[in-house]
Order: C-alpha cells, then sequence, then structure tokens
C-alpha cells in the first residue's frame, strides 16, 4: 500500500505588508507548511502507523529552498518525499490548478499509489482544485473536503465524511484508487519530535526536473496571469473605542448595559 | 456566447448560492451579449426548474438523475450538456460540492478553471477578482483562451429575482455508470451538544488571537460575567479546544444573537458567513487591517489579553 500525499509550501503575509507589483514584498512573507497538506501528512502517517507495508510518499513542486520546509513532513513520519522543479516555472507567479496537477500526475504515474491525500486548499492562492483536478487526470475517484477517511483497503473502498457547509456532513463510499482532499480538524498534526527531525535529514529526498518526468514546459497549461495585486478597501466604518484596556472596557461595558447585557 | 449556470440544491432546497449564480451569470452573458442557460441536476428537477427561472434567464436544461448530488454524475451530465449547449462559460457556486466536481468538468473539457470569483470582467478574454493570501490581498487574473469555468463565491452577487420566460427543457444524458465509483450513503447533522449557540442573545466569541488552549478560560470567565454563551471560529474548533458545536462560520452554525463579541477573530469570509446577521458587532482584535472591522459596529484594537479581563471586571466577574 502506497499513499501518496501532496505538500506545498506557502507564503503567509503579516497584518501589515507591502506590495511590489503582483506579489507581497518577500519581507512581509512567512514561508510554512500549507496548513490544509499538514492534516493530510498527519492522516497518512497515523495510517502506515496502524498498518504494515504502508508507504508514504510525498510530492511538492517548487524551488530548493522549499525542501526544508518538506523536510517537516518527512520528520512527522513520512518515509521519502519527491520535489518537481524547472527553471522554466521560476517566471509564473501562478500556477494554476491544471498545471499543479499535471505535474504531480506525472509523478503519480510514476509512484502508482492507492490513496492520494492532498490538503483542501493552499494558504496563499487558495484554488482548492488540485486534488480533484489529479484525480481526473488520474483516472481516480475523488471526494473533495474530507474531514473523516477510514480506508478499507481489503474491500478496495473508502468511507468518508465530507464537511458541507451548515454544519451537515455528506457520508459517502468512494472506490479505491482514489484522491482525497483533507480538511482541517479531521485529526490532530503532531509536532516534529527531534528524533523525528534527526531522521528527516536522512530520508531520500528526490528531484525531478520536467525533462525526467518526460513533460514540456509549452505543453503545460499555465492559464492564469496574475495582473494586479491590491490590499482590499476597508468597508468597515466601526466605532473603535480608544484609551487603556480599563477605558476602552469601561466603554464597551456601558454600550453592553445599553445593550441590556448583564448577567 | 452562451453562459451556463449549474444550479445547486441539497436534500429538498435550492441553495441561495445558486441564485446569485444566475445574478453573475447574466452579468457575463450581457458582458458578451449572449444567452444565459441554467442547468439543474438531480432531485425534483421541474420543481426547481420553475423557481430557477428568474428574469434574464434563457433556457433551463432538467436533468432527472437521482436525487442528491453524485460529482460522477453532475461530471458527465455537464460535459455532455456543454456538447450541444456550447458555453463560452460554465459558471458554479464556490460551494463544498462545487467544488468537489467544477474542477473534473475543467479538466475534461480541457478549460482552464477560476475559483472563488468575488467580480469579473470581459474585455479581450476573461478577468477574474478573487482575494489571496486569506483574504489579505486581492488580485485580478487574465484567464488564457476563449473558454472557462469560474465558481463564484456566495453573498457577492444579489440573488436573481422575477419571473422569466425561460425555455425549460428536459435533458437524457448517457450517464456511463461504470465511471459513477462513489455513493452517497446518507447525511448527518454535527455537533448535537448541549449548548445551542443559534438559540443565544449575547455570543462571546473566541479566534486564533487567543494563542494558547488554557487562555480560554478568560473568554469563560468573560461569557459568565456577562450571562453569555461562549462560540469559535473555525481554528478554535480544529484545535479541539472547544467542541464543534460552538462553531460559527460556514461549515458550523449561522447565528444571529443581540450582541456578537468577537474577540481574536480575524473575520475570514468562511467565519463571517455565519454571524453577519448579529445585530450588534463587537470585535475585540489588535490589528486594525483585520477584516472583522469591515462589519463591525464598535472596535477595541488592542492587546486582547489586556482588554478582556478589564471587561470581566467591569462586570464584576
Amino acid at each position: 500500500m502506497k499513499i501518496l500525499v501532496t505538500v506545498a509550501e506557502v507564503a503567509a503575509a503579516d497584518d501589515e505588508f507591502e506590495i511590489d507589483g503582483t506579489a507581497i514584498d518577500e519581507r512581509y512573507l512567512t514561508f510554512d507548511l500549507n496548513e490544509w497538506d499538514d492534516y493530510a501528512v498527519e492522516e497518512a502517517v497515523q495510517y502506515s502507523e496502524e498498518h504494515d507495508d504502508v508507504e508514504v510518499v510525498t510530492v511538492t513542486i517548487g524551488p530548493e529552498r522549499v525542501e526544508e520546509t518538506i523536510r517537516q513532513a518527512l520528520a512527522k513520519g513520512a518515509d521519502r518525499a519527491v520535489r518537481v522543479w524547472d527553471e522554466s516555472l521560476a517566471d509564473t507567479d501562478v500556477l494554476d490548478p491544471a498545471t499543479k496537477a499535471e505535474l504531480i500526475a506525472a509523478v503519480a504515474r510514476e509512484e502508482d499509489p492507492d490513496v492520494v491525500l492532498s490538503g483542501v486548499q493552499s494558504g496563499d492562492y487558495s484554488f482548492g482544485a488540485t486534488g480533484v483536478t489529479l484525480a481526473e487526470q488520474l483516472d481516480m475517484e475523488w471526494a473533495a473536503v474530507v474531514n473523516q477517511l477510514d480506508i478499507a483497503a481489503e474491500e478496495g473502498v473508502a468511507s468518508v465524511h465530507r464537511e458541507l457547509e451548515g454544519g451537515v456532513e455528506e457520508l459517502t463510499d468512494v472506490e479505491l484508487p482514489a484522491v482525497f482532499t483533507i480538511q482541517t480538524g479531521i485529526n490532530d498534526p503532531r509536532y516534529a519530535s527531534l528524533r523525528g527531525i534527526r531522521q528527516a535529514q536522512s530520508k531520500p529526498l528526490d528531484v525531478k526536473s520536467l525533462a525526467d518526468l518526460d513533460v514540456a514546459v509549452e505543453d503545460l497549461p499555465l492559464s492564469l496571469t496574475l495582473t494586479s495585486l491590491y490590499e482590499p478597501e476597508a468597508e468597515g466604518d466601526a466605532e473603535l473605542f480608544e484609551g487603556s484596556a480599563e477605558e476602552t472596557a469601561g466603554k464597551l461595558g456601558e454600550l453592553l448595559r445599553e445593550k441590556g447585557v448583564d448577567a | 456566447m452562451t453562459v451556463l449556470v449549474v444550479a445547486e440544491h441539497r436534500r429538498g432546497e435550492l441553495r441561495d448560492v445558486s441564485f446569485e449564480a444566475i445574478t453573475a451569470g447574466r452579468e457575463l452573458a450581457d458582458e458578451t451579449g449572449g444567452d444565459l442557460h441554467v442547468a439543474v441536476i438531480s432531485g425534483t428537477v421541474d420543481e426547481y426548474a420553475e423557481r430557477l427561472d428568474r428574469t434574464g434567464v434563457d433556457a433551463i436544461h432538467t436533468v432527472a438523475n437521482g436525487e442528491e448530488f453524485n460529482h460522477d454524475v453532475y461530471v458527465q451530465t455537464v460535459e455532455q450538456l456543454a456538447d450541444g449547449v456550447d458555453p463560452t462559460y460554465i459558471l458554479t457556486p464556490n460551494s463544498v460540492n462545487g467544488l468537489d466536481y467544477a474542477p473534473a468538468v475543467a479538466s475534461r473539457l480541457d478549460r482552464p478553471l477560476v475559483t472563488d470569483a468575488v467580480a469579473f470582467d470581459v474585455d479581450d478574454g476573461l478577468t477574474v477578482t478573487r482575494e489571496l493570501y486569506g483574504g489579505k490581498a486581492e488580485g485580478e487574473l487574465d484567464v488564457a483562451g476563449d473558454r472557462a469555468v469560474v465558481t463564484i463565491r456566495g453573498g457577492e452577487w444579489p440573488a436573481a429575482e422575477g419571473a422569466g420566460e425561460a425555455a425549460i427543457e428536459a435533458f437524457d444524458p448517457t450517464i456511463d455508470e461504470d465511471g459513477v465509483r462513489s455513493t452517497v450513503t446518507g447525511f448527518q447533522e454535527v455537533g448535537a451538544g448541549d449548548v445551542d449557540i443559534t438559540d443565544a442573545d449575547v455570543l462571546v466569541s473566541v479566534g486564533r488571537g487567543i494563542d494558547e488552549e488554557e487562555n480560554i478560560e478568560i473568554i469563560e470567565e468573560l461569557a459568565d460575567a456577562l450571562g453569555a454563551t461562549v462560540s469559535a471560529s473555525r481554528p478554535i474548533v480544529d484545535n479541539g479546544w472547544l467542541p464543534k458545536d460552538r462553531q460559527v462560520g460556514q461549515s458550523g452554525k449561522v447565528v444571529t444573537p443581540d450582541v456578537y463579541i468577537a474577540i481574536g477573530i480575524s473575520g475570514a469570509v468562511q467565519h463571517v458567513a455565519g454571524m453577519k446577521g448579529a445585530d450588534t458587532i463587537i470585535a475585540i482584535n489588535n490589528d486594525p487591517s483585520a477584516p472583522i472591522y469591515d462589519i463591525a459596529d464598535y472596535g477595541i484594537v488592542d492587546d486582547l489579553f489586556e482588554v478582556v479581563p478589564a471587561l470581566t471586571e467591569e462586570f464584576g466577574g
């Protein structure tokens, strides 16, 4: 049994930031493992701990500098990692879901996994579409926004809960092999142990170029171009209480009493 | 050219965003001088079609196949509809189910996909406006080629109104049953706990800004002092610090209390969807640019660890 987990390094912006052209100035960005992927990795690692002969392989798209982030998944228990990159991708600021899926699919065809786990979305572009696009390209079944996953490998089926809007979950049986996009809260992601971090340094991390994967950059969709980036206009007209904490709490207390709040 | 909107329903009800998608679809059709078609798949489609027949809809395709959403059926159906209707743009809600089939439709039809659109413009091709970086920035994306699949964010377009004169036609796709590899077996309401936050007059709601599980205590003390109920945003529930039945937002509960005090909550769109109907919204958050201030009536831009205990004390807690 092999589980392939897609992982990405994403950028989070500080509360205050500056925009340089169509990008946030790097000084105001913090790079980390995508939150949703952290849950996907945990889900795969837990399954591998509970079952025999399960290999967990991560796949990511990104330049060399993302390796430090990707090793976090190895430190948490993934067995090995694959990183796809090509300098010809360096000038594109948006990798659309189809492009990402095509690159990951090329790796998936080599790895031939039984299950693919992908975060529901990335924290930066948040397309929320790579996993389902990947499933379609691999001719696998899928389920999006999964917050409970029970894999019955021998029966070739997984029973999932999909988190719909409004506190309702859909219960669905999905034939394997399949891609599942994993929602936050599905489990409790672990922190990497010191031992895990040490071990991660010696776990395999293979780098694949587009040529290695037999993919030509001209054939990638690359269908989206970011033409502007700006801070959304604040729409609010909130009345702000000012002063020390005691003063603001006093003013807010007065307001709350006017509204009839008082135990 | 034609715009095709795919409506969404669940357990016998059309979802509001279906009517918003009609407005968005009409806007896109108007910009290009085209027709607006709507597809409604599975369930009581004739009844749905009557309701979807709003001003500006030119044609409605009803597809009677099963009761509930199944992404394999939707993908095959939209693919075959697109063959005949030849839509320039296909629009679906950016919902959990929208994201469960729209990417596969785009992939199968070999079209670009843009999700979570909040606005668009057609001028020498399609440009889509959407949020990035968790709502901290917004950007415009140019979409290559002349066809696309777009999912639209709920609450951004008004619901379509008025009676339409759409031609309603049944469409009978050929569903390859071998390609239907998932089965919906049921639904489950989550978080039926002992507290019903939708019933509370005053909610003290806590978010990521609380930092640590043990700090939840100061929120509970405040709620006690105010005679209020504690609720939370998603990260608090994901961390297991409060149970799921306390979650306010798109995937949690929709609440409409008299007073909603948002503490350390940034106000992501998914959260706001669950509490924007509160009468009075008060934000306590040290980031003045947090989107919660876009909808708050009152605010304190300060350290919650200073303000919350002071407020508790104010009420004798």
